[in-house]
């Protein structure tokens, strides 16, 4: 019987053990920025910062936020960096975030930092919209190119546009904030039910349509710049296209969650995120970042997309963001009747 | 009389069984029902968020949607595993162990691959998209399809169970009242196996309307209720409004459940001791009908896998065919790279461990021990729930559980104890019930020897017990392994930073449109489940048959 007993206390030891404490602080960081960049921030963070191990917990925006709130009461999250600023605000609204303003705010685009003083929240780079055409299925099908929101609009192209599910992606929510901007309220509406008819899937993660479109699943994705000029680059046959009205963007951002036991680790990163350095490295990727003036042209990303961005009223977005998702839900999620 | 030690030992093994279920099962089941009562900020508002949720008309479809995939799936998956089990069991085919095997092929992968494979064969790229005659595989045609391919060994198994039992006198007293072989067929063969046809159909249609890797894949717009509580839960941070949803998918899987165990009850009669088993004649044209089914059958299977594979190996479909291991470089890939592969190696051996343990004790307690009968009878109604429960809605049941910060259990959220605890609570069933029936081929006489001979009970359950019923403890052991490695469902809500796994991370590589790594990242899950088996049939055949030696009769 002792056996027994000492071989179930082993097997209990072995089960619980990998929680055990080693030498290096561990770090958990929620994100929502692209997995193929996460080893790269991490190892860049470790160059600066070797005693921090950074245990990422990755998902795309709309979960990540979902996560977040889960577990309000009882935070898994010791830091997020990488998220959308509008789930930031949310969680501000919530209580959840601690107040600190990192080494060298001032060195940011005011656009790229909580107005409030300490802040909350401080921006990395914009991630800008944009729409991934398939050159090849394009031609086969018999599709102009199109230029403006306006255009996915037109007939022809029914069923050869996919668009992420703004309840899941921050990209798809992004879009619907700037079209509710871009063309008031009720136009905003309007222009989305003349882009429903068009529509083939909604997807729940934004990147996921311009990959539809760079392997010729779908024509025309709308998705977000970076992820189609990585996709041109992997060889698809695809242009990015920034439509004329002008494109929604929103910031991936950092932030300290309240109550985390690593609060002197949380605010080393949160400090390094808003670095030189750090923008050097977003810049890889993301044409626009946080500390104005130093961004270099990326490659295959469009042109001037800077000046296409809109004056996004980041309050507007967040505050009504769940009265916005509520009734894109019930318009256009679930209208697929039984056939 | 006075209480014994095995007593003793008997009420504190029954107690922590108890605690077990209770912990697992049955608070955290309390925790999500009383979510689905509340409002945001935990008070009490009774059915408002029932009506909210039943005055919104989509939500309507979806229940509508739900059960139009589910009947469609198990008419067809049931139809089709029916006459592939009258091939093995009725015909003189020839390689039938073969046919067998490649038919148990879906249960070694995700569901979700099933999904993925219809893209590639079937999508606006694929290989035989014309076949659809311009429909679009995304929708019910989709998912119909897919889950039909996941279901098939399901059904499969249970039927071919209820073929093998037929009484060879019903088929003599045919031919003696001269009933053609299609009226026989009608007359006996269907009759015989009633209760065997209409338990696969409730197992089949708990498995597609529970089911939501498959929509997640292949749904497009085609919204059904498990992808609802999906996207309440992740979408909407609608916590109260997922546990409504659950409910809600509860109640037809419940149904199914309780028909099922009534229909159970009476199949047992059909087989008695005078009973002759059937053996089938040669007859040319059946035979050579059933083999060219079961090749049909066959192909179809090996072409979902082998174009998973092969699309695994693709460099960039479709513009760039070249041969390439680019995609298996999950490290760049969201899911969680290689580690989620490891940490599902982990979990599953601990699932197949501590689930053997756990449900194989509780088990022979509920099978062997001599008092508390009451509490041994709950023990094993207990046991039969979680068969009802879908995996995400125990998934979702153990955040509200084990996320509250009052709770003693707490320290487990976000550890590799929760998934396999989830995981083990999720299959205990079915193991549970091949534990029952392999105690039950042990004469109960044994016990009572052992007790007069005053030996103590765990004397008997490991020099006698555990080595005479091997065979079926291995085969739970394997059963939880390979389940621990493909499901989604079970772990969806609750796998944390460090405990990411391969299943998980098929489904989030295909979300985030890496869909041939998906792939990839299925084949390995195949390849590891395929060779567990393998390694097992081994095993058997040459080590573990020596303990079972006194099973045959030595010449």
């Amino acid at each position: 019987m002792m056996k027994v007993k000492s071989l179930f206390l082993m097997l209990c030891v072995l089960l619980f053990g990998s929680v055990s404490a080693m030498a290096k602080t561990q770090l958990t960081v929620y994100t929502a920025v692209e997995a193929e960049d996460l080893k790269k921030y991490a190892a860049t963070f470790n160059e600066d910062h070797p005693d921090i191990e950074i245990n990422w917990v990755r998902d795309s925006t709309g979960i990540v936020t979902a996560k977040l709130l889960a577990e309000k009461d009882n935070p898994q999250a010791d830091i997020v960096w990488g998220l959308a600023a509008t789930s930031l605000m949310l969680l501000k609204e919530e209580g959840m975030l601690e107040a600190y303003s990192p080494k060298g705010i001032g060195d940011l685009d005011p656009k790229f930092r909580d107005s409030a003083n300490p802040a909350t929240w401080t921006g990395m780079d914009a991630w800008v919209a944009a729409v991934c055409f398939n050159t090849v299925e394009g031609e086969k099908s018999g599709l102009p190119m199109p230029s403006s929101w306006q255009d996915l609009t037109d007939p022809v192209y029914k069923g050869h546009i996919n668009m992420p599910n703004p309840n899941s992606s921050g990209t798809g929510f992004l879009d619907v904030s700037s079209w509710l901007q871009l063309f008031g309220e009720d136009g905003g509406w309007a222009y989305m039910d003349a882009l429903h008819a068009n529509i083939n899937n909604y997807t729940h993660s934004g990147s996921k349509p311009c990959k539809q479109a760079a392997a010729g699943e779908v024509a025309i994705g709308i998705s977000f710049a970076f992820r189609g000029a990585k996709s041109k680059a992997d060889g698809a046959p695809i242009e990015i296209i920034v439509p004329s009205e002008g494109v929604g963007w929103d910031m991936e951002a950092t932030a300290i969650i309240k109550g985390t036991k690593n609060l002197e680790a949380a605010k080393t990163l949160a400090d390094w995120s808003i670095s030189l350095k750090a923008n050097q490295m977003y810049n890889d990727a993301y044409a626009v970042v946080g500390i104005p003036g130093i961004a270099k042209p990326v490659e295959h990303f469009p042109e001037n997309l800077v000046d296409s961005m809109i004056d996004n009223d980041f309050a507007f977005a967040a505050s009504n963001r769940s009265r916005i998702l509520e009734e894109w839900q019930n318009r256009y999620d679930s209208k697929s009747e039984p056939q | 009389m006075k209480k014994s030690k095995d007593d003793y030992l008997t009420v504190f093994f029954i107690g922590i069984a108890a605690t077990y279920i209770l912990v697992s099962l049955a608070l955290p089941m309390y925790a999500i029902l009383s979510k689905s009562i509340e409002n945001k900020d935990g008070l009490f508002i009774g059915l408002e968020n029932y009506k909210y949720y039943f005055s919104n008309p989509s939500l309507f479809y979806s229940i509508y949607n739900s059960l139009y995939v589910s009947i469609i799936s198990t008419i067809i998956s049931v139809s089709l595993s029916f006459m592939f089990a009258f091939a093995l069991t009725r015909s003189c085919m020839v390689a039938k162990p073969f046919f067998r095997s490649i038919a148990m092929i879906p249960i070694l992968l995700p569901s979700l691959l099933a999904g993925i494979a219809l893209i590639y064969l079937f999508g606006n790229q694929g290989i035989f998209k014309e076949l659809l005659m311009g429909k679009s595989i995304y929708g019910p045609i989709g998912i119909v399809i897919a889950e039909v391919f996941y279901t098939f060994p399901h059904a499969l198994l249970i039927i071919i169970t209820a073929l093998s039992i037929a009484d060879a006198r019903l088929y003599e007293a045919a031919t003696v009242l001269r009933a053609g072989p299609i009226k026989t067929f009608f007359t006996v063969t269907i009759p015989s196996a009633k209760y065997g046809l209409m338990s696969a159909c409730f197992v089949v249609f708990t498995l597609v309307i529970t089911d939501f890797g498959i929509p997640k894949v292949v749904g497009g717009q085609y919204n059904v209720l498990a992808i609802d509580v999906y996207k309440q839960v992740i979408g909407q941070q609608n916590f109260e409004m997922g546990a409504v949803v659950s409910v809600v998918l509860l109640i037809p899987a419940m149904l199914a459940f309780v028909v099922d165990r009534i229909v159970q009850k009476k199949q047992v009669s059909i087989l008695t001791a005078r009973s002759v088993v059937y053996q089938p004649k040669k007859n040319k044209v059946l035979d050579t009908i059933m083999l060219v089914y079961c090749i049909i059958i066959s192909i179809c299977i090996l072409t979902v896998v082998g174009m998973c594979l092969y699309a695994s190996l693709i460099k960039f479909w479709p513009y760039n065919l070249s041969l390439s291991l680019k995609n298996y470089q999950f490290d760049l890939m969201d899911g969680g790279g290689w580690d989620s592969y490891y940490n599902s190696i982990k979990m599953a051996s601990f699932a197949a461990l501590f689930g053997t343990l756990i449900v194989f004790t509780t088990a022979y307690f509920v099978e062997k021990a001599r008092s508390f009968k009451p509490a041994r009878i709950m023990m094993h109604l207990l046991s039969m729930m979680p068969m009802a429960i879908p995996g995400m809605v125990l998934g979702l049941a153990y955040i509200f559980f084990f996320n509250n910060p009052n709770n003693p259990f707490n320290f487990i959220y976000g550890t590799m104890a929760i998934l396999v605890i989830s995981t083990i609570t999720h299959f205990y069933t079915v193991s549970h019930l091949t534990a029952l029936t392999a105690l039950k081929q042990i004469d109960n006489e044994f016990e009572s020897v052992a007790s007069s001979l005053k030996q103590p009970f765990y004397k008997m359950f490991f020099s006698v017990t555990v080595p005479i019923s091997l065979p079926a403890i291995f085969e739970i052991g394997i059963y939880f392994f390979v389940n621990a490695m493909t499901t989604v469902s079970a772990v969806v809500f609750i796998y944390g930073p460090k405990t990411t796994l391969a299943s998980v991370a098929v489904l989030n590589m295909d979300d985030a449109g890496d869909i041939a790594p998906a792939a990839a990242m299925g084949m390995l899950i195949f390849f590891t489940n395929a060779a567990v088996r393998i390694a097992y049939v081994v095993f058997t055949k040459n080590i573990l048959s020596r303990f079972q030696n006194w099973r045959f009769k030595t010449a």
